[in-house]
């Protein structure tokens, strides 16, 4: 225990929080956009799923990182853009869609995997590449702060610039009032000529994006290999995350760290003889908890509400009594 | 309108045939990108299933399971709740029932029945506490379901990786099960067992309470327009509970049927995706259990032949899953085929303008 | 160069048919001169608003031409027709409510200062495009707390800035008052005089005799007529609107009331945003009595009618039934009390459109006795029911299992008619129950009501059709701000625009009037 207690308290323990949400957090960013133009998508585990085979197999073949980043972002986005296609062109059930995109993404990833190089369900075979990570300069050489704002996976660094640029993009530009306007009243964009369909496969676009970089960190930084089902439920976490966010970057942000740090901690009682099928379980109850608390807050809001407006109600019936 | 009424008819029939057709075709050239003797492959994956007695009978030995799930899915779905907490229930219950099976002693008849129920009784918590989640805590039924099945799967491999270990098996499963526990077959040249009489009850038992039963009519208005019930006077969070229990119940019965009609010990080392494929039968039988033996049929068979294949050439197994998707998403397609209806039925409805005859 | 065309706008043989078999347009011809205002008129579902979805784009035609100035074009979108200087003002809002005015202005031109919005500029065109026109408006407002008039006032300033020609209006008045449709007329005519060409839809007579130059008659999806508003009588239109003779009007003998059944005793409420929405609400109805309650759309008629009926909490005061409280009581309770409880919104609380009729008309009853053999439904009764009431609501369907969502407005009312008044109900609270839909199911309704009164039972009528409540009221309470302003005890002398006065504030009675609806 006291080793679980001193690692959490270490500068490694903040490295492995960011370490564990940079996924989170560029999925997160992805949902976000996707959902304030209203649309509710749950495929993002099957396009990071497509990024980080994308990623393995693009800088495997051509031994160049930016080609594995494209391969990585392009197989997202065709998933995204499938979605797309499937539910706000032919009109399909969004949850079906997206549980289908999913299996595909399962199954497709190591069959992919299968034809290109005959390995079955991981690419330890493949010679692929990573990330690098990045040292500040000057901050690096600073105690403590250096170790905590300096030497993470370039992805890390995106993904924290991402959250201003989301809010930026969603609350200051043109694309970002049609998107929240479209995800408000539809036919109000439409009846003015814009298309809703058009605005929200941009958001789809870019949240595919978002998904790509994600998901081939996972392959391509968080670990250094493709392995089956790598994903492992990030997607939906990165769903939860933004449902408790609500519609803003920042709580969003906010909950994906959480649910990155609910990660780390689990790792961190490895050490310990804790089961490790409970240390597995942790970030996925926590997301629940997270959920249930929201759920309680809203509903003591609520009763607080009641319980002002009944009482307000009350006074002014009084009030007019007397009057 | 009656011509209406056919067109759609006639309509729907075409897209589900032609969704097969296209999604035969893409795996038709998935074949080709990675096997040697691709029609050989091919024609294995068609007609695979068909070749042997012992795969006949290992079709039915597939749907078996995903009848419970199917129905388990449909009923959940046609109360208006994504609950996707099937596949977790089905571990669950398989877990439970390993447990019941390995650590009771029980007569013969009984033991089998105990195990069955418990499971039961574990899949209706594990889909239950989504219902609790959704009705009293506006969460999102589709995510903390899913997080549900994660919870449920290592929850139950802490089980069977710690209590129900057997070190002796050489790898990661349970004591075999009790004797007493097992289910009888029923053929000799095949593994179908008498798990099969309870997924036809599960099948019946579903079409009655949806589509005859009052408790089913609730189901049916507070999935179509939950205010409509509320307005009417229906109770829609009792609703809704209820019925989610009954799926998970179903869901973790369907895990134990599994457990004891086709294995010795517990031996899965993860998810074993029947409760996904519950949610595809549901969605390709319309979410009426009427239809899901047929639905089950048709993966079952997609399956057989895929595995099939696998053994036999150098086709791998995911090939399924590809062809599931590429079905499922065609099917849910409303549009899909709709310009194509859409010219016929106005075709007919101008035809009855012109001779005066105008609804 | 300009006068090469006789009309700004034709469209000729057009034909729409709808993905469901429905043909919405049949051959439908309409020709629209320059500068004129020019009605659209027929009755509900005939066809109107799917003919001006076709000129804006956003319904393609299955055969037909528009011409626009004389020459044929294709209008494949809503950009399309505004660019070629074609708008539309639909009956529905089209404006998003947690943005500001401007905001909502400028959708799809935003003005950019590099890539970032530029609010300022939006402002600025608001502001300028409101004083050009005379069209006063504060552009930072957010447009969910505008009223009715003010969005209405937003929308057609949002097709003035994307400098329209031709401007469409879908039933602008259905929604306004007599004081704000004035107003808006005002607005209408000085449009007509810079050179504005309108068409105007409607349904309402009077109007059209008071705006409109010329006018199109549609009827069951097909154009009737296109005549000079001048040559033609009221009773002319209306003829020509429904086909036979002007309709006839209620047969109603003079109530006579009994013991009080409702009351309702000092309510004060508060809506989630913690407005006041009622205050100190007090009234009775009296088995055979139809009290009527008139007020701008929005003004606490909604959450009266819901906490009647149990779906709306009750914060303070108390409502009786038969002297029985309801306060607590689930729906299910309330409805055994002899509450029937038609909703303003029959397709979110009124009907499952995906359900049977027979599903539909069994939702509050189906556990009953007659209605299930253990808890197997009992299909039998449930089939006859449901048959009884098709015929004696003349619900034009496929039968009993023909789903909602296949019926048209009218009839699916009818079914919910159907439902409530099938329960010999002692009180029924009737909320817009003809909103919407056709004068024959309108006229059924309306005789269901009397009807129903004549048996015994108290009636509550919510309406902001000010003809159906002088038709089918016995008394009348008018709410204004969530407070009661006016109580009428006989309807014979009193007119539309005075009623029009209490409903907008201007005028109120004193409290000792007032008072007398509560007894």
């Amino acid at each position: 225990m006291d080793s679980v207690l001193s690692y959490i308290l270490s500068t490694n323990f903040i490295i492995a929080i960011l370490r564990m949400s940079t996924p989170l957090i560029l999925c997160s960013m992805g949902v976000l956009l996707v959902r304030n133009s209203g649309v509710v998508c749950i495929a993002f585990e099957s396009m990071m799923l497509a990024a980080s085979i994308g990623g393995v197999l693009g800088s495997a073949y051509s031994q160049n990182l930016w080609v594995g980043l494209l391969c990585g972002v392009a197989l997202s986005v065709v998933f995204a853009m499938l979605f797309g296609v499937f539910v706000l062109v032919l009109k399909a059930n969004n949850m079906l869609v997206s549980l289908a995109l999913n299996t595909l993404g399962s199954g497709g990833t190591v069959f992919l995997l299968y034809a290109l190089t005959g390995d079955r369900g991981n690419s330890f075979g493949l010679q692929s590449l990573v990330y690098p990570s990045v040292n500040i300069p000057v901050i690096q050489d600073i105690p403590v702060l250096g170790e905590i704002l300096s030497g993470h996976n370039v992805m890390t660094y995106v993904a924290i610039l991402s959250v201003p640029l989301v809010y930026v993009l969603l609350m200051k530009t043109p694309l970002g009032l049609q998107i929240r306007a479209v995800g408000e009243n539809e036919n109000a964009a439409e009846s003015l000529g814009s298309s809703a369909l058009k605005i929200r496969f941009t958001a789809l676009l870019i949240a595919g994006v978002f998904a790509g970089l994600a998901g081939s960190y996972l392959s391509m930084g968080y670990v250094s290999a493709f392995t089956r089902d790598m994903v492992a439920g990030r997607g939906f976490i990165s769903i939860a995350a933004q449902n408790l966010g609500g519609f803003m970057p920042i709580p969003t942000f906010i909950w994906a760290l959480i649910f990155g740090a609910s990660n780390a901690i689990a790792n961190a009682f490895q050490a310990t003889n804790m089961p490790p099928e409970f240390l597995q379980m942790f970030p996925y109850i926590s997301t629940i908890v997270g959920l249930l608390l929201v759920g309680v807050t809203i509903n003591q809001r609520q009763a607080k509400e009641i319980q002002r407006v009944e009482e307000q109600s009350r006074q002014s019936a009084q009030q007019s009594a007397e009057g | 309108m009656n011509k209406t009424k056919k067109i759609e008819a006639l309509f729907f029939v075409l897209r589900d045939l032609c969704a097969i057709g296209i999604a035969l075709l893409i795996s038709l050239l998935l074949i080709f990108m990675v096997s040697e003797d691709p029609w050989g492959s091919f024609r294995l994956f068609l007609f695979g299933p068909l070749q042997t007695v012992s795969r006949m009978g290992y079709l039915v030995e597939k749907m078996i399971p995903l009848l419970f799930t199917g129905v388990g899915t449909s009923l959940m779905v046609r109360c208006g709740q994504m609950n996707m907490g099937s596949e977790g229930a089905f571990y669950l219950g398989g877990v439970v029932c390993t447990a019941a099976a390995v650590r009771l002693a029980l007569p013969a008849g009984v033991h089998p029945l105990v195990c069955m129920l418990l499971a039961g009784a574990a899949g209706a918590v594990a889909c239950g506490i989504t219902a609790v989640l959704h009705t009293k805590f506006h969460a999102l039924t589709i995510v903390t379901s899913l997080m549900m099945n994660y919870v449920c799967l290592y929850f139950g491999m802490y089980f069977i990786n710690h209590p129900l270990w057997d070190t002796a098996s050489g790898f990661k499963a349970s004591y075999k099960y009790a004797e007493t526990a097992l289910l009888p077959r029923l053929f000799t040249k095949t593994n179908i067992h008498a798990g099969l009489f309870f997924a036809i009850a599960a099948v019946i038992f579903g079409h009655i309470l949806l589509e005859k039963s009052s408790f089913g009519y609730r189901i049916k208005m507070v999935g179509t327009n939950p205010s409509f019930a509320k307005y009417s006077g229906i109770n829609v969070t009792a609703t809704i509970i209820i019925c989610e229990l009954i799926g998970g119940f179903l869901a973790g019965f369907g895990g134990a049927v599994e457990q004891l009609g086709m294995y010795k010990r517990f031996e899965y080392q993860g998810l074993s995706g029947h409760g996904f494929d519950g949610v595809m039968i549901a969605v390709i039988a319309g979410n009426n259990p009427k239809y899901i033996p047929l639905a089950a049929l048709f993966l079952a068979y997609v399956r057989v032949g895929a595995e099939a294949t696998a053994r036999m050439s150098d086709v791998p197994p995911e090939l399924v899953s590809i062809v599931q998707s590429i079905v499922i998403m065609l099917v849910v397609a409303e549009k899909f085929l709709a310009g194509w209806k859409h010219r016929v039925i106005t075709r007919e409805s101008m035809k009855s303008l012109d001779t005066g005859e105008v609804k | 160069m300009e006068q090469e065309y006789q009309y700004v706008l034709s469209m000729e043989n057009i034909t729409k048919v709808y993905k469901d078999g429905f043909a919405a347009n049949k051959n439908v011809n309409l020709s629209v001169r320059k500068g004129d205002i020019h009605g659209l008129v027929g009755e509900n579902g005939a066809g109107k608003s799917t003919l001006m979805k076709v000129l804006f784009g956003q319904e393609p035609p299955e055969t037909g031409t528009i011409f626009f100035k004389g020459k044929p074009v294709s209008i494949g979108s809503p950009l399309a027709a505004l660019k070629l200087g074609i708008g539309m003002v639909h009956q529905h809002f089209m404006l998003v409510p947690s943005l500001t005015v401007a905001e909502n202005m400028v959708f799809g031109m935003e003005p950019t200062k590099g890539a970032i919005f530029d609010y300022r500029e939006a402002v600025r065109l608001t502001q300028e495009v409101s004083q050009r026109f005379g069209l006063p408006i504060d552009p930072n407002m957010k447009v969910r707390d505008l009223y009715v008039g003010q969005k209405q006032r937003v929308e057609i300033l949002k097709m003035l800035l994307r400098n329209v020609e031709v401007l469409i209006l879908d039933e602008p008045t259905a929604v306004l008052t007599p004081q704000e449709t004035e107003e808006l007329f005002t607005q209408l005519v000085r449009l007509k005089e810079q050179g504005y060409t309108i068409i105007f839809i409607t349904h309402k007579l009077n109007e059209i005799k008071q705006i409109c130059d010329r006018l199109t008659v549609l009827r069951d999806g097909r154009s009737i007529e296109t005549v000079d508003v001048d040559s033609v009588t009221e009773q002319d239109i209306s003829r020509m609107m429904v086909g036979r003779n002007a309709v006839n009007s209620l047969k109603k003998a003079p109530a006579q009331p009994q013991q009080v059944r409702l009351r309702v005793k000092r309510i004060n409420h508060f809506n989630s945003f913690g407005k006041q929405v009622l205050k100190d609400i007090s009234f009775s109805v009296r088995g055979g009595e139809i009290l009527g309650i008139a007020g701008i759309e929005g003004n606490g008629q909604r959450e009266i009618s819901e906490m009647i009926a149990g779906l709306d909490r009750i914060q303070s005061g108390e409502i009786t039934v038969n002297d029985v409280p309801v306060k607590g009581k689930t729906v299910r309770a309330i409805r055994e009390m002899g509450v029937a409880h038609i909703s303003e919104d029959r397709m979110t609380y009124g009907s499952a459109a995906n359900a049977t009729i027979a599903q539909n008309i069994i939702s509050d009853r189906f556990y009953k006795k007659e209605y299930q053999t253990g808890h197997i439904l009992n299909r039998k009764h449930i089939r006859e029911t449901t048959d009884a009431l098709i015929q004696s609501f003349t619900i034009k369907c496929d039968g009993a299992d023909a789903p909602v969502k296949t019926l048209s407005g009218g009839n699916i009312q009818k079914v919910v008619a159907a439902r409530e008044f099938s329960q010999s109900p002692q009180l029924m609270v009737a909320n817009q129950p003809t909103r919407g839909i056709d004068v024959g199911a309108s006229e059924l309704i309306r005789e269901k009501l009397v009807a129903l009164r004549d048996e015994g039972a108290a009636v509550l009528l919510i309406s902001a059709d000010m003809g159906e409540l002088r038709e089918v009221s016995d008394s009348l309470i008018v709410l204004c701000n969530g407070r009661i302003v006016a109580y009428f005890e006989t309807l014979e002398n009193l007119t539309e625009s005075e009623l029009g006065e209490y409903m907008l504030g201007l005028k109120e009675q004193s409290p000792e009037e007032i008072g007398r609806c509560f007894r």
